[in-house]
């Protein structure tokens, strides 16, 4: 066949607003969709609620820990916030946000109607919901036989045998268990769903060496989801089994091993990390180039990268496990293993700073957001070699330097990046622009409030400080660096709140987008903002991988080069 | 804009939809053979460290005839799903329901041996850590097994029902894709408990 | 920096307060405000990271006064030197790429649409996995030099255990502690809590168990932390260079007063230690003086939980033969004088919250009787 122009559907006929209905009927239709488009924002939504509501036990903890031998509240109290702020953030809000936007964009960037389960997709959401209400009965469900008791106390990592019946008496540990037993099958069934669709859903001409990065980092990260939740699953099933039965998985009294939770909790707790870091990376590689006026730099190597890490994100666990006396051998495995990820990684940051080498940068909101993303996440990593370095890891291993350098990754690198993909997709979810100004305020008055809280968290651990403690002495120099650090969050609570603000003022009133504001390239930008339900009229059929600038520069198409 | 036909080489067409299937059920059988993987692990960790009660060599007898019958099941399931390929419904719900009953055959030959260790060795899951790593893990098992003798029942009764056809082959397989894997759990959870540690 | 003098007669340095001198103002540009923190950061660095060698109220790890963190800190400098190398490398790019190629406001032309480069690829990724094999092999030596250390004879042997929430230490015997009079070998010679005594100069080796859930022994000065693990043993040593008090904490979550199980290490001069083991072997005082207070102790629930010389056998709770040999009570939490004594008694969660000893629901005159034991117990 002679050279034909990749055929992109017409535009679609924008939607009414929702208003014009009956809010019975609204809430119905929301309640029982199978849409992607619906179950992604009704993921981004719970996650967002979720960071809100973990934002604010980090807000007490911080208030308590601003001064030294503070009264605010009570070591049972802290002990718990820790614990839910932990557990509320992984799973509750950054899973939901990352299925939010992988549920949303992966189905539109790869020209199909839909995911490719829809019904499982619903399911998977409803779960994961659910899983997060139990979790949260805890904190009001009462005493007695069959109460709650309160939330769990015993950390994220709930690490045995503080967990066993003998140390965590009553419900409050159940309701972390079943909490996070159910919304993990609903994260494999989403991770199957991800998985399913990008493989099989792919519209023609679309070879996986043409799916934007976006598809790319988000397959690895379902791969991650399928292999790493059921390590947590089991061990879950198996400490249920403990606590219920009469097992003795983790009962150290009948020669059961406390070490082998940590094996299966962080076999599962490394490669999370990666499937919540991935998607970030996934946004920052659409709205770079985008805003840099260039295509992605290396996008061979980026998906080489991405995919090693993911296999190599498989076999560092034990680096969280340095100080539990593993023989000298382990120890260094794992030192080798966890300094190798950081050379893919390092790839890719060299490879977005390549997109904007001798590009024309556009400094909207998106692209300040990734623009701190790439010089946090690059601190982010190199705090990350030292504690690879194992017995640097013994000095600032379970230290307010771990808890500094994880939220660097987790703020600094995913919430950063969460940012950027907020502001850039708003359009096309909506269609309407965010203010830009209120943007700025957001990212300064964020950016100000994060970098005030970790980068001066990092010195107490270096003189050492422990996590987990709900008060410190004043002879031990850390008072100072600890009120510093909790003045930061007020900056960062102002920055959500302009942001809130701004996505609510917006959507009424923000000016009209159309179907590709920022003059992008990949396949979700050809039809409507917001797109019809069906998303494409007909499905696209493309022939490089930014078919829209192929449409827009037909002189001088990206497929005459890959 | 104009429409254009346009041909899309072989080369550069994705996997098709009709797949999904296919996929999904190998995604699904990737993540429950992690799950399955850490409990074989905590049962090989942790064998030979029990501090008392019975030992594996003491009251474990290797089950040929449920295993036999599990295995027969999958050959069963191939020929039933050979035969709704070549529309022959009736002889694929006679060997459908031969797949059901070798199954259900396990679950009842695994309840007796369970009821031995019971209530003549003296084995539960809270005597020590053998008898916590082995009904755990065979446990798991049984349930899969029994998560798909539930799906056989209800496939059979909708044949009995008139409501399966040949269209449905495709669907049937990727059930049947299921089946294999709880046999291939057996095959490794047999070699594990039966032969390599007892 | 300031010099005290301890209630032992030790003395030691103790460092004061940082105070903040610029705090970063709101309104610059992320580049100025991100070099305003680093200079700010670095103008502090000489107090974090200066190593007097001697012990602190501040545990630094930046201050090691013990061979294992002195390893680890010069591992720790090397790996920060390469890091920091690094991150100027990158950041600088990343900053001068925002710089110079910003888009003009009247340029509308398309960049050059560039879609990578083989030999930079290669080149940014042989040099990392190189600096990668460095960082490898600097952390493998200092792992092995730790970990698979050999003692030599005058090593002290100790056996810490963990407990919710304080430290047990038993001393078996070894060269430098004698035992003298003891007639059993297996039981320890002495068993101390909350308060490890060691001579400076040479290795001290930790045993490390655990009575219940995990903890993590953690003095940032004299080593790396190791955990202690319930059903494990586990290891570790120091060998402290310079006399004085070094403090630290549990480090692994442990329960609700985790916080509060605060670590105290004397590391004494040979002479001051030979008197500390002595008085630590010697019989528990009696006095017809503290007579009541004794009885208090002896008829009520203390003696289920806490030993005191042969009188009473308790194992759940501390080693109070010798109380009054230590500075601290609950582990670190109040200093040991007798109005603490007596509200620790009295009321144990007024200092530590949710610890595992109950109120004793003891009369004032019982109390005051007990206390007056108790501080009798040298």
């Amino acid at each position: 066949m002679a050279d034909a122009q990749p055929m992109v559907p017409p535009l679609a006929i924008p939607q009414e607003r929702e208003g014009t209905r009956p809010f019975v009927q609204v809430m119905h239709d929301w309640i029982v969709t199978v849409d992607h488009k619906r179950l992604g924002l009704m993921y981004f939504s719970y996650g967002i609620v979720a960071l809100v509501v973990g934002g604010i036990e980090a807000s007490i903890m911080r208030a308590q820990l601003a001064f030294a031998n503070n009264h605010l509240v009570s070591p049972e109290v802290f002990n718990r916030l820790f614990t839910m702020h932990g557990t509320t953030m992984i799973f509750f809000a950054a899973m939901p946000i990352v299925f939010g936007f992988a549920n949303y964009l992966v189905p539109l960037m790869i020209g199909a109607r839909d995911m490719a389960f829809p019904r499982l997709n619903a399911w998977g959401f409803w779960m994961s919901a659910l899983g997060g209400v139990i979790l949260y009965f805890s904190f009001v469900g009462g005493f007695g036989l069959y109460g709650a008791g309160s939330a769990p106390d015993v950390g994220w990592f709930a690490y045995a045998p503080l967990t066993s019946p003998a140390f965590s008496v009553g419900h409050s540990t159940d309701y972390w268990i079943v909490g996070l037993l159910i919304s993990g099958f609903g994260s494999i069934a989403t991770g199957l769903n991800i998985m399913t669709t990008i493989l099989c859903m792919r519209c023609p001409g679309m070879k996986l060496g043409r799916m934007p990065l976006f598809v790319w980092m988000n397959t690895v990260m379902a791969g991650l989801v399928l292999v790493a939740i059921g390590p947590l699953t089991a061990a879950q099933l198996m400490l249920l089994i403990d606590r219920y039965l009469g097992g003795h998985f983790f009962d150290t009294q009948a020669g059961g091993s406390a070490v082998i939770w940590m094996h299966f909790f962080w076999i599962f707790g490394h490669p999370e990390v990666y499937i919540l870091v991935l998607p970030a990376f996934a946004v920052v590689s659409e709205v770079i180039p985008v805003f840099s006026r260039k295509p992605i730099f290396g996008y061979n190597i980026m998906v080489a990268a991405t995919v090693s890490i993911g296999f190599i994100s498989l076999g560092v666990w034990a680096h969280h496990m340095f100080t539990v006396g593993m023989t000298s051998y382990a120890n260094a495995f794992f030192v080798a293993s966890t300094a190798a990820i950081a050379v893919p990684t390092g790839i890719k940051i060299f490879n977005w700073v390549g997109t904007m080498w001798g590009g024309k940068i556009i400094f909207k909101t998106p692209m300040l957001f990734c623009i701190a993303f790439l010089c946090q996440f690059l601190i982010a990593g190199l705090t990350g070699i030292m504690l690879a370095a194992a017995p640097f890891d013994w000095q600032l291993g379970n230290s307010y330097f771990v808890i500094a350098h994880f939220h660097y990754v987790i703020l600094g690198g995913i919430v950063f990046g969460v940012f950027a993909g907020a502001y850039y997709w708003f359009p096309k979810v909506t269609g309407r622009m965010m203010s830009e100004t209120l943007g700025k305020w957001h990212f300064w008055l964020f950016l100000i409030g994060f970098h005030m809280t970790f980068d001066f968290m990092h010195i107490p651990g270096l003189l050492g400080m422990p996590r987990r403690i709900y008060t410190y002495e004043a002879s031990r120099g850390w008072e100072t660096w600890n009120l510093i650090v909790s003045i930061g969050v007020i900056f960062q609570a102002l920055g959500v709140l302009v942001w809130v603000f701004n996505v609510i003022r917006s959507y009424f009133k923000g000016k009209i987008a159309g179907s590709d504001p920022w003059d992008a390239w990949t396949l979700e930008w050809s039809t409507s903002s917001p797109p019809p339900d069906y998303n494409y009229a007909e499905l696209p059929v493309i022939r490089s991988r930014r078919p829209l600038w192929d449409l827009k520069h037909p002189e001088d198409p990206d497929w005459k080069y890959e | 804009m104009a429409s254009a036909t346009i041909s899309v080489p072989q080369s550069d067409m994705p996997l098709s939809a009709n797949l999904r299937g296919k996929v999904g059920m190998w995604c699904l059988i990737i993540a429950e053979s992690a799950i399955f993987s850490i409990f074989v692990v905590a049962y090989l960790y942790y064998a030979g460290k029990s501090l008392s009660g019975p030992t594996p060599a003491q009251v474990l007898d290797v089950p040929y005839f449920a295993s036999i019958c599990l295995f027969a099941s999958s050959a069963t399931i191939i020929l039933a799903e050979r035969a709704l390929h070549r529309g022959k419904i009736k002889q694929f719900g006679l060997f459908w329901f031969l797949t059901l009953a070798l199954g259900v055959t396990f679950l009842v030959e695994t309840g007796i041996e369970w009821d031995r260790l019971i209530y003549k060795d003296g084995l539960t899951i809270s005597t020590n850590l053998f008898g916590t790593t082995y009904y755990s893990l065979v446990g798991l098992h049984a349930f899969h097994v029994t998560v798909g003798a539930i799906g056989l029942t209800i496939i059979l009764l909708l044949t009995l029902f008139g409501g399966v056809k040949q269209e449905h082959a495709e669907r049937i397989s990727v059930f049947g894709m299921y089946w294999h894997f709880v046999d291939a759990i057996w095959v490794v959870v047999l070699s594990v408990v039966y032969f390599i540690t007892r | 920096m300031q010099q005290v003098v301890g209630s032992n007669g030790a003395m030691h340095l103790r460092s004061t307060n940082c105070e903040i001198r610029n705090l970063t103002p709101c309104r610059l540009s992320s580049r100025a405000s991100r070099v305003l923190l680093a200079i700010s950061v670095a103008a502090h660095a000489p107090a974090i990271l200066a190593s007097t060698g001697g012990p602190s109220s501040t545990p630094s790890i930046f201050n090691p006064a013990s061979t294992p963190a002195a390893e680890i800190h010069r591992l720790s400098l090397f790996v920060i030197a390469i890091c920091l190398a690094i991150f100027l490398v990158v950041f600088s790019l990343i900053v001068y790429s925002t710089i110079k190629f910003r888009k003009k406001a009247d340029d509308n032309q398309e960049p050059p649409q560039i879609y990578g480069s083989n030999q930079v690829e290669l080149a940014w990724t042989v040099i990392p996995i190189l600096i990668v094999v460095v960082l490898f092999l600097a952390a493998a030596r200092v792992i092995h030099a730790v970990e698979d250390a050999q003692f030599p004879p005058n090593t002290i042997e100790v056996t810490a255990t963990g407990h919710q929430f304080w430290w047990e230490f038993q001393y078996p015997a070894s060269a430098q502690i004698r035992c003298p009079g003891r007639s059993d070998s297996t039981s320890p010679c002495i068993t101390t809590a909350n308060e490890l005594h060691v001579p400076v100069g040479a290795p001290t080796h930790i045993v490390l168990l655990s009575a219940d859930t995990d903890h993590s022994f953690w003095v940032p000065q004299l080593a790396g932390k190791i955990d202690l693990i319930p059903n494990r043993r586990n290891e570790m040593w120091i060998e402290p260079h310079d006399v004085g008090h070094y403090v630290g904490q549990c480090a692994q979550y442990c329960g609700t007063q985790h916080a509060k199980m605060l670590l105290n290490v004397m590391v004494d001069t040979p002479e001051d230690f030979q008197k500390w083991v002595q008085q630590q072997e010697a019989p528990a005082m009696v006095s017809d003086q503290v007579a009541a207070g004794r009885k208090v102790f002896e008829t009520n629930a203390c003696m289920n939980c806490h030993t005191i010389g042969t009188i009473a056998q308790g194992r759940f709770g501390p080693d109070l033969t010798h109380l009054m040999s230590r500075t601290t009570i609950a582990a670190g939490a109040a200093p040991n004088t007798q109005e603490n004594l007596t509200l620790w008694v009295k009321t144990p969660d007024a200092i530590k919250p949710g610890c595992l000893m109950p109120a004793m629901q003891l009369d004032d005159q019982d109390v005051t009787a007990l206390v007056a034991y108790l501080m009798s117990l040298h």
